[in-house]
């Protein structure tokens, strides 16, 4: 990963519907050179995809977020991945971290409600043979997500025109 | 007799009005034209504005706690006159580190409320009245203001786009006369964005060493210079004892609301401004300064992250009034192009005036900030790169509007 590529990510952090011509010029860098920056990141699925940043507790239809810390046996040969594997494939997952400490996964979960969130971990993740204990911790509410605060407070104090 | 006679006018002439009171030098201070385009703008909505001479970004929240921490502890009670000795030794230790000006913290550094303080200290410390006072132009508005107030004489030294107005030894030298005493800096410059290297400031230094001149630098943009760091004027070879080093936290920290700054220099005078310090402000704000040791010990990464997001806005400004058509040469430091309105026909105040109006972007004409400033327009690129953009695009359709006729 080159300095342009490194830069280049944390424009497209910021704002992801920047384009190649704004972020050359914010950078003082040739267009062509970004745009080459930006295919070879894409290529190499280190930007795997530009998605947005949801506070879905302004949605109506609100969804419920469990965080579940799942102890397990690994695997000979495969360790955690096999098992990993498994679980990240529902699409109720929404994350899974291999984790140090007191567990060994983390996995996100998000649900209609809290009865659905539930039924899953106790239909499709406990029954799980590698899986020894499961703990589920639900999200009240979420402040801020991937460096971004999500009530944070909009709009300039600063005087309209100063010396 | 003459006592008698002051004593008969004194009681025979009643005032007319509350203004009579007021002394001759406050009532000749002209309301600054930046004033004026303010009352003008804040009636207007819907405005993007590139007026604001400050940093978009709150100060860190590893400096505000700090001072919220000082008030929790307690903290509440005057400082030493000079600032806290702490504070002292970082802005030492600081000063040496970033720009090589050592100063000694016990007798050479006086922390102020603002830098602005620091310059009415250094001006009220120096001025006798009827001496001059060289200030390059265009320049913050300030400088003449306050030395009108101290019975000094403002004499403006223009400065050009062409040369990305950069103080000339030439145009110096042509500036003195037997009165000159102060010459006033401030590079990087607000509004003109320009800087002063090494190379520049030898020549200048040479006519004020051989005019016997003491310098008042404002580096308050110091931190903020884009491809060369900055050269103190008072790191020149011989410059350091004649010169008041000016700076403070507003512009590098984004802390202009917490009014911290300092001086340094010679023992003398800073001991001179010490004594005007001590009977009319007593101590910069406690809380302030307790931030002020955080910014400097652990805020100098915060602080590159800033210069460096300047520093693309800066890009993207440049190119988009070119892109435009006005002239605009390239600003290397503080965060303010002054891109040229003269292709427009358009005087710089009637250009903002109507940029405000039809466009909908404010921006302060450049006339208000003295000599050379006519013809020119500050435009502030302390603002997020989505409000550059949709400011650029007004202003690129107000100006095709001009041009079509």
């Amino acid at each position: 990963m080159n300095e342009l590529q490194l830069k280049v990510l944390e424009l497209l952090k910021e704002d992801a519907r920047r384009d190649a011509d704004l972020i050359a010029t914010l950078l003082g860098a040739p267009a062509e050179e970004v745009k080459q920056a930006i295919a070879e990141l894409e290529h190499n699925h280190i930007i795997v995809k530009y998605a947005t940043i949801v506070n879905w507790s302004k949605v109506d239809d609100e969804k419920v977020t469990a965080l579940i810390e799942v102890q397990i046996t690994p695997e000979r040969g495969r360790g955690f991945e096999g098992i990993a594997e498994r679980i990240y494939l529902y699409p109720e997952v929404k994350s899974v971290y291999l984790m140090s400490g007191a567990y060994d996964l983390l996995v996100e979960i998000e649900g209609k409600n809290l009865k659905e969130v539930a039924s899953f971990v106790s239909n499709k993740l406990s029954p799980i043979d590698a899986v020894l204990s499961t703990k589920t911790n639900f999200i009240l509410k979420k402040y801020k997500q991937d460096g971004i605060i999500f009530e944070e407070h909009e709009g300039d104090d600063r005087l309209m025109i100063s010396p | 007799m003459i006592k008698e006679e002051e004593e008969l006018v004194r009681t025979k002439v009643k005032r007319q009005a509350m203004t009579d009171y007021l002394t001759p030098s406050v009532q000749n201070i002209k309301p600054s034209g930046i004033r004026r385009f303010f009352d003008l703008v804040n009636t207007r909505k819907d405005v993007i504005t590139l007026g604001v001479g400050e940093p978009d970004f709150i100060t860190p929240w590893h400096v505000r706690e700090a001072a919220v921490y000082s008030l929790e502890r307690g903290k509440t009670q005057y400082t030493s006159n000079a600032g806290l000795p702490a504070l002292r030794e970082a802005i030492g230790q600081y000063l040496n580190d970033q720009f090589q000006t050592p100063y000694d913290p016990a007798s050479e550094i006086l922390v102020t409320v603002g830098g602005s303080e620091a310059i009415d200290l250094a001006l009220r410390a120096l001025i006798v009245p009827g001496d001059e006072i060289l200030i390059p132009e265009p320049c913050y508005i300030s400088y003449s203001p306050i030395t009108a107030l101290g019975g000094g004489v403002p004499v403006g030294i223009e400065t050009f786009a062409e040369e990305k107005f950069k103080l000339k030894a030439e145009s110096l030298q042509a500036a003195i006369t037997p009165r000159s005493k102060v010459l006033i800096l401030c590079y990087p410059s607000n509004p003109t964005g320009g800087i002063m290297t090494y190379e520049d400031w030898l020549p200048i230094a040479k006519v004020v060493e051989d005019n016997d001149l003491i310098v008042i630098s404002d580096e308050i943009y110091a931190e903020l210079t884009y491809g060369t760091k900055h050269c103190s004027f008072s790191a020149m070879p011989g410059m350091r004892d004649r010169t008041i080093l000016v700076s403070g936290f507003s512009k590098a920290f984004a802390m202009t609301g917490w009014r911290l700054g300092y001086a340094c220099g010679h023992p003398d005078l800073i001991a001179a401004m010490l004594k005007i310090h001590q009977y009319t402000v007593m101590c910069a704000p406690a809380m302030a300064q307790y931030a002020g040791v955080e910014a400097l010990t652990r805020g100098l990464e915060e602080k590159d992250r800033m210069v460096d997001a300047y520093n693309q806005r800066r890009r993207l400004v440049v190119k988009g009034f070119r892109d435009i058509g006005l002239e605009c040469h390239e600003p290397e430091g503080a965060f303010y192009a002054f891109p040229s309105v003269k292709a427009t026909g358009l005087t710089s105040e009637k250009f903002a005036e109507r940029l405000l109006e039809e466009g909908g972007v404010a921006a302060v004409p450049g006339d208000v900030f003295g000599l050379g400033g006519e013809g020119h327009l500050r435009c502030s690129y302390a603002t997020s790169v989505s409000n550059l953009a949709e400011a650029l695009d007004r202003i690129g359709g107000f100006v095709h509007k001009l041009k079509q006729g």
